[in-house]
């Protein structure tokens, strides 16, 4: 099958085209140069005052995994603000601020989106993580290991092993966890929340490992460059939503030594402790250090005002902030010698002072930031928003007066405490392209995705462009996932079953036989029924896996 | 004859997976780290490979048309059971979703005791693995441990050695409402575990004293249901004293009227805990005939856990009007599907509204159902995936043997296709 869209706009920074009219052809489910000679389009759409981009890629959203599902059951009377009914080619589900695995897929396809990443697959629960992502449909998934307050990790440390035996164990739990990167999360606190403590700062030792969020940041992101995986490490700092937590942020950036790292949610890490609440930006600092460490990538984790609820990892964290719940109901897990998890719900309101400014300091931080390739726009879903407010925010970064409208409806002492309003720029549509698209495959490694040139898989969005940014990107013309027309104005009209991106690093066999006697004396598992095998994604035969090339 | 080593349970509900199997053709028999769970429900024979319709032996397509058939025109089927593995789940909740059935799994009134002190206020966890290395006090509520997971104390409190404690035998277990059935609870060493018994009805007033005494509230009374206050402030002292210590209970064990309270108390009196310089975690026992595996695939793909509806077209939930037994005696029910794979033992609930039953091989009916369709039991006859109690850990479920008998994904997706 040969289809043509002819005559669109179109915006494809892994080429460098910058809103240049072109056709593009497609033939199957790959894009295509113009073919020689005489050929037949089977499907023309003229696409004449359209903008063409490929599919967006959100590289840190929470889709799959028990935190999230521990979420859904938490909130029945979200959920009920939100049913979603069945179609003759759409399950039913719940929407809102933890929707149910088919809406997610058919949501972020209806606003453009071709792939998620979850970016916290605890190793015992990736199986779980991967079930769910099996049943999100349209949408590729791939997702980012957790490790750092593992027991096998801090013995290691301990036990003065070098970063071969480190490379070797982070290897092989990508490969059992089927991961295409590796992330850590409150570096070592999660564990020392185990050991009753209550705070770790980059500095501090672990209680009873006497390691340091430092020393474990370091010895990640060398395994993960030397193990050639292409996504940096993928870090959730120390000290989330801490006031004055800009200090650690900027230390934690000094700290590694000029190491790939990806800060992710760094609105929840740039805290000050100025002004008569004690509570300022640090949104200037972080943006002066991003813009002069290349070694550094950000994602923001905007927070929008409303009801959502906030699923993370970081038990330590989130048992600290559970004073904040509304609804006043929260969860925490200590999770098998391997990690934990907090859930709890956020009412974000903008007559709060904390909230308003941290809706400011997400904002401050993306306007400030000068290279769309380092930072990517997430919400970190369904943490800061849900991901069906990005239209929204894009909004926000591409119309000033739009940005200042909402501003000065914010708390007042929240408006005197952000310099929004004396910032100008607006995000151009090439520079959005950048953020959800080529920038977001450039930094997750996806090879053939991310862009419009020939040879990559046909992941296609079409708007009709329109001066109101958050109506332009709610509601896509065309979306095409793999060359199938998915979506028409909006709503899904075709459904597929996406892809599982991963990376496989090399690792030395014999890592297995410390792993074993680990298992056997102290997990709760056999090492052999631990593994993640491909059937177990493949077998129902929607599921695929791609593997993807590392860095030389 | 081949043996299987490390075979994974779906049916002890705590995650045993060192189990040794010898497979001769069909027939199965466990030869090492069997218990009085698991062991039975590995070795049950196959009797039944055929399906039934109206008690005649029908090919499965046959099977699958009449049930398609008998569906088709139902107003508000139920589906109960719901007792199979995840792709087992995924394929019941696609026909529901496009019959308008209620999905109700068979173990949820216990579960949802859980369920409403979760959505009401919250709690805190661990896991097992969690348990095994860092518990230094378990606290048993108002159930027979032993009995209900055989080899939990085996596997989880007398191991050899946990990471974080010197000695796992000086671990302290005490039994607050029913005392054990067995001496599995007995440390290694001979150190038993503390009673504290009392009457199952009671344990409300009992763990609300408790709770009060954790706060530091006055207690005038010096005794509750039979059990010295002393006892109780002792109690409350140790969980102050210990690094990390565990409450565990079964939320089907405690069979009282409005028992989520008991859940609620206890729950914010682990937090409570957590609020005095030291560490205490929630541990809910479950993860028996697939709930927990039901509860999740329910969650994440309808938003709520699995006693909810479709009738509408959309998913909706509650907790005690989606009771199968409630929706087949007042009428409202007009067709009944029974899924249960694990568990050839647990038959359908007495009814006169026209039965599917899509059920492990060998089950017996009082009244035979329309149509009964034998299926493999996961683990088994097939890989899948299973819960264990503990929420995070999905199983990877081996299978066994070649009994040709397919599996409740493929006849209940069969079924949707056949609609």
């Amino acid at each position: 099958m040969l289809i043509r869209l002819t005559g669109g706009t179109v915006y494809d920074p892994a080429s460098g085209i910058d809103g240049q009219q072109q056709d593009i052809y497609i033939q199957d489910d790959r894009i295509i140069d113009k073919p020689l000679g005489e050929f037949k389009v089977d499907q023309e759409y003229d696409l004449k005052g359209k903008v063409v981009m490929s599919g967006a890629i959100d590289m840190h959203t929470h889709i799959g995994g028990g935190k999230g599902n521990i979420a859904r059951t938490l909130l029945p009377e979200d959920h009920r603000q939100d049913p979603v009914p069945r179609s003759d080619i759409t399950r039913s589900g719940c929407g809102h601020a933890m929707p149910s695995t088919f809406v997610t897929g058919y949501r972020y396809a209806e606003m453009g989106y071709t792939a998620g990443f979850e970016p916290a697959l605890l190793p015992i629960n990736a199986r779980q993580a991967h079930m769910e992502m099996g049943d999100i449909p349209i949408l590729d998934k791939g997702g980012y290991v957790m490790l750092g307050s593992d027991d096998y990790l801090l013995r290691l440390l301990t036990a003065k092993k070098d970063q071969k035996a480190i490379n070797d164990y982070v290897a092989w739990t990508m490969h059992t966890a089927k991961a295409i990167g590796v992330k850590v999360v409150n570096p070592g606190g999660i564990n020392a929340f185990k050991f009753n403590q209550r705070k770790l700062d980059l500095d501090e030792q672990n209680a009873h490992y006497g390691v340091t969020p430092r020393d474990i940041l370091r010895v990640l992101a060398t395994a993960v460059k030397e193990l050639g995986v292409p996504h940096p490490l993928h870090v959730h700092g120390c000290n989330l939503g801490v006031p004055g937590n800009v200090q650690t942020t900027l230390d934690t950036i000094q700290g590694i030594g000029g190491l790939p790292m990806h800060l992710t949610h760094i609105q929840f890490h740039s805290y000050g402790t100025e002004g008569d609440f004690k509570f300022s930006s640090g949104a200037a600092q972080i943006a002066e250090a991003i813009n002069n460490n290349k070694n550094v990538t950000i994602d923001v984790g905007q927070i929008l005002f409303g009801q959502t609820v906030t699923a993370s990892g970081d038990n330590m964290r989130q048992h600290a902030n559970h004073k904040h719940a509304s609804p006043n109901k929260w969860v925490t897990m200590d999770i098998e010698c391997d990690a934990g998890c907090g859930v709890v719900p956020f009412k974000y309101k903008d007559q709060n002072f904390v909230n308003a400014l941290q809706w400011a300091i997400g904002l401050e931080t993306f306007l400030l930031v000068n290279d769309p390739w380092r930072i990517f726009l997430t919400t970190d879903h369904p943490n800061g928003a849900p991901f069906t407010s990005y239209p929204h925010l894009i909004r926000l970064l591409m119309d000033r007066s739009f940005r200042n409208d909402m501003l000065a409806t914010i708390h007042p002492e929240a408006q005197k405490m952000t310099t929004l309003a004396s910032i100008d720029r607006e995000y151009t549509l090439q520079e959005i392209a950048i953020m959800t698209r080529a920038g977001a495959a450039k930094l997750i490694g996806l090879k053939d995705r991310g862009g419009l040139s020939a040879g990559n898989f046909a992941d296609i969005t079409i708007y009709t462009d329109n001066t109101d940014r958050q109506k332009m990107f709610e509601k896509p013309d065309y979306v095409f996932k793999d060359g199938q027309l998915v979506v028409v104005n909006g709503k899904v009209v075709s459904t597929k079953w996406g892809t599982t991106h991963v990376v496989k690093p090399d690792f030395d066999p014999s890592v297995e036989k410390g792993l074993k006697d680990y298992f056997d004396r102290y997990l709760t598992m056999k090492l052999g029924n631990f593994k993640i095998s491909d059937d177990e994604i493949i077998e129902d035969g929607r599921g695929s896996i791609t593997v993807h090339p590392l860095s030389s | 004859m081949i043996e299987v080593t490390e075979v994974p349970s779906p049916f002890c509900g705590i995650g045993t997976d060192d189990l040794t199997i010898r497979v001769e053709g069909v027939s199965l028999k466990v030869i090492d780290n069997g218990c009085a769970i698991n062991t039975p429900a590995f070795e049950q024979a196959i009797t039944d490979t055929s399906p039934r319709v109206n008690g005649k032996e029908v090919h499965l397509d046959i099977a699958i048309a009449a049930a398609a058939a008998l569906l088709k025109d139902t107003h508000l089927p139920v589906i109960g059971g719901c007792a199979t593995d995840v792709n087992g789940m995924r394929g019941l909740l696609a026909l529901a979703d496009r019959v308008g059935a209620v999905v109700d799994n068979m173990n949820f009134t216990g579960a949802r005791n859980n369920f409403l002190a979760l959505q009401d206020s919250g709690w805190m966890n661990t896991t097992l693995a969690e348990v095994k290395n860092r518990c230094d006090l378990l606290l048993v509520v108002g159930t027979d441990l032993e009995a209900f997971a055989p080899r939990f104390f085996e596997r989880y409190l007398w191991n050899k050695e946990a990471m974080f404690l010197d000695d796992t035998s000086s671990r302290e277990v005490i039994c607050l409402g029913k005392s054990p059935s067995g001496s599995a609870s007995t440390s290694p060493t001979g150190k038993q575990a503390q009673l504290l018994p009392c009457v199952t009805e009671d344990l409300p007033e009992v763990i609300a004293v408790l709770r009060a005494l954790v706060k530091g509230q006055p207690i005038t009374a010096t005794a509750v249901c039979g059990i010295a206050v002393a006892d109780l402030q002792a109690l409350a002292d140790k969980f102050k004293a210990a690094r990390y210590s565990v409450v565990t209970w079964a939320a089907g064990a405690l069979a009282y009227a409005q028992a989520e309270l008991t859940v609620q108390t206890l729950s914010e009196m682990i937090k409570d805990i957590n609020n005095q310089n030291t560490r205490c975690s929630g541990l809910p026992l479950a993860g028996k005939e697939g709930d927990q595996t039901a509860n999740q695939v329910c969650g994440w793909t309808t938003g709520y856990p699995a006693r909810m509806r479709f009738s509408a077209g959309f998913p909706e939930y509650d907790p005690f009007l989606n009771d199968t037994h409630l929706l087949l005696a007042n009428g409202e029910a007009d067709a009944l599907v029974w899924v249960q794979a694990f568990n050839s033992k647990s038959a359908p609930p007495e009814t006169t509204l026209p039965t599917i039953v899509v059920a492990r091989s060998g089950m017996v009916f009082t009244k035979e159902p329309e149509v009964f369709i034998p299926v493999g039991t996961p683990g088994i006859d097939h890989v899948g995936h299973a819960y264990r109690m503990d929420n995070v850990v999905a199983i990877r479920l081996k299978k066994l043997r070649e009994s040709g008998l397919p599996s409740t994904a493929e006849v209940l997706n069969a079924i949707e296709q056949a609609l």
